[in-house]
């Protein structure tokens, strides 16, 4: 077979939905992981041990285990017991979820490169914990982590086909669902070089970034 | 819950797949990254930039899309036919061969310039060089941020069962589909899937310590349950040496 220009004008309406799922997807993944990470990677500095142990085996297991096999969990087991979510709310549920176990420690890096100074400076002005965090800690160390939680996104759309698996109709899931219904293999091509094209130009903003915020 | 016919035809044999996918994709993904990882310090500018941009290109790409496309898009446009895990094999080796090529071009990077001079002042030869003196010195470096590449990769094997390879993730489908019941099964291929990433840190952390003695440091202290990942400066999933990390 070769490649047939007119399959992929055939394409392009149904990739265009792909695009907006997979960038919704994206976003409220990415939403998740920022704030879910963020609490994690203050749980892990509590003072008790009750909550720093459970969160620490919860997310040494979700970062230990195939974001694939938790989007089936998700999919197939947790209506048994639980609310029974649609594929593109299990898929950003399960994104953010996975990812926000590696943003925790994007975030902890940042919390721990906060110079100890600051952490004494608010104790000396006898701030209440909550202030500590938000005025003092926090700004400091969220800025010098945006690079990296950015990094974290890119990976987050490249991993986001597996929305696919469980009936998400992403790039990928509209993708297959085209070559199936037409007997063609262009659309998968296209999908493909859709992701270099998103990905790379993304990357290499965030270098930029990277340099201006974290020196 | 689970039929002993069932479990002994199709799930301990999807382990297996599992275990040999892992092995054949680490392999491929190894040779790949020492490969770019040494040519994306080539003197030749072309080589470099030729390395540099198959890093660049297949650390943007999904590799999920990337095995469909080697699996189903690739046999009907070139007519080469791959057998059973190949296409999977293939597609997580290269995708992970580039992130792991930024691994071995940071350590390289990292030994001090003192010794590649030192090579040249003994008229060593760029390979000798690189085999006698970089890479033994630079090998501690890598295995840290390697043991997080290596379950990044176990993680990946998963996705062969999405082209129809009969590992561990496709034969709980399958399971599910036929017994009509997922929590077991989807419970118990997390926890085999964390067994299996807890035990290659454990080898992973062995080569560690023995390859930090043979240069003469310490090993690293973490205990039994210190986490599975190892702190490095270089970023295994995203592929970056050290955004905002642990400084």
């Amino acid at each position: 077979m070769n490649w047939d220009w007119s399959n992929v004008d055939a394409f392009m309406p149904r990739f265009w939905d792909g695009v907006l799922v997979t960038l919704q997807a994206l976003a409220g993944g990415a939403v998740i992981a920022f704030v879910l990470g963020l609490i994690w990677a203050i749980a892990l500095r509590s003072p008790t041990r009750w909550v720093r142990w459970p969160v620490a085996a919860f997310t040494e297991f979700i970062r230990n285990t195939p974001l694939l096999v938790q989007l089936f969990f998700l999919f197939y087991v947790v209506p048994e017991w639980g609310p029974s979510m649609s594929p593109l709310v299990t898929g950003i549920v399960g994104l953010g979820l996975h990812y926000s176990t590696y943003t925790s420690e994007v975030y902890r890096a940042g919390i721990e490169g906060v110079p100890a100074g600051q952490w004494e400076a608010a104790t000396a002005l006898s701030l209440p914990k909550r202030r500590t965090w938000t005025a003092v800690i926090l700004p400091q160390a969220v800025r010098r982590v945006i690079p990296a939680l950015g990094n974290y996104v890119i990976v987050m759309l490249k991993e986001s086909p597996q929305l696919a698996a469980i009936g998400a109709l992403e790039m990928l899931g509209e993708a297959r669902g085209f070559s199936n219904e037409t007997f063609t293999f262009e659309a998968i091509s296209i999908v493909g070089l859709a992701f270099i094209v998103i990905a790379y130009p993304a990357s290499v903003l965030l270098r930029v970034l990277e340099r201006r915020l974290v020196r | 819950m689970m039929t002993g016919a069932f479990f002994e035809n199709w799930f301990l044999p999807g382990i297996w797949i599992t275990l040999q996918v892992t092995f054949f994709s680490a392999a491929l993904a190894f040779v790949v990254s020492f490969v770019v990882g040494v040519l994306r310090a080539a003197p030749s500018r072309i080589v470099r930039i030729l390395a540099g941009a198959y890093f660049e290109i297949f650390r943007s790409t999904s590799s999920l899309v990337f095995m469909f496309w080697i699996a189903f898009t690739v046999p009907m446009l070139f007519h080469i036919q791959f057998y059973g895990m190949a296409a999977g094999v293939l597609a997580l080796g290269l995708t992970y061969g580039a992130y792991g090529s930024e691994i071995v071009r940071g350590a390289l990077a990292a030994v001090p310039a003192a010794q590649r001079e030192a090579g040249i002042a003994l008229n060593f030869t760029r390979i000798q060089r690189l085999r006698r003196i970089e890479i033994p010195q630079a090998w501690p470096e890598m295995l840290p941020p390697f043991n997080n590449l290596l379950i990044e990769l176990l993680k990946g094997t998963s996705l062969i069962s999405l082209i129809t390879v009969a590992d561990m993730t496709f034969s709980g489908n399958l399971l599910r589909l036929v017994k009509g019941e997922s929590a077991p099964i989807y419970t118990l291929l997390l926890v085999l899937y964390f067994v299996l990433a807890f035990l290659l840190t454990r080898g992973m952390r062995l080569l560690e310590r023995r390859a930090k003695a043979k240069i003469g440091q310490a090993p690293e202290k973490t205990g039994l349950f210190g986490g599975l990942r190892s702190r490095s400066s270089i970023d295994a999933v995203t592929g970056t040496a050290g955004t905002g990390g642990a400084k």
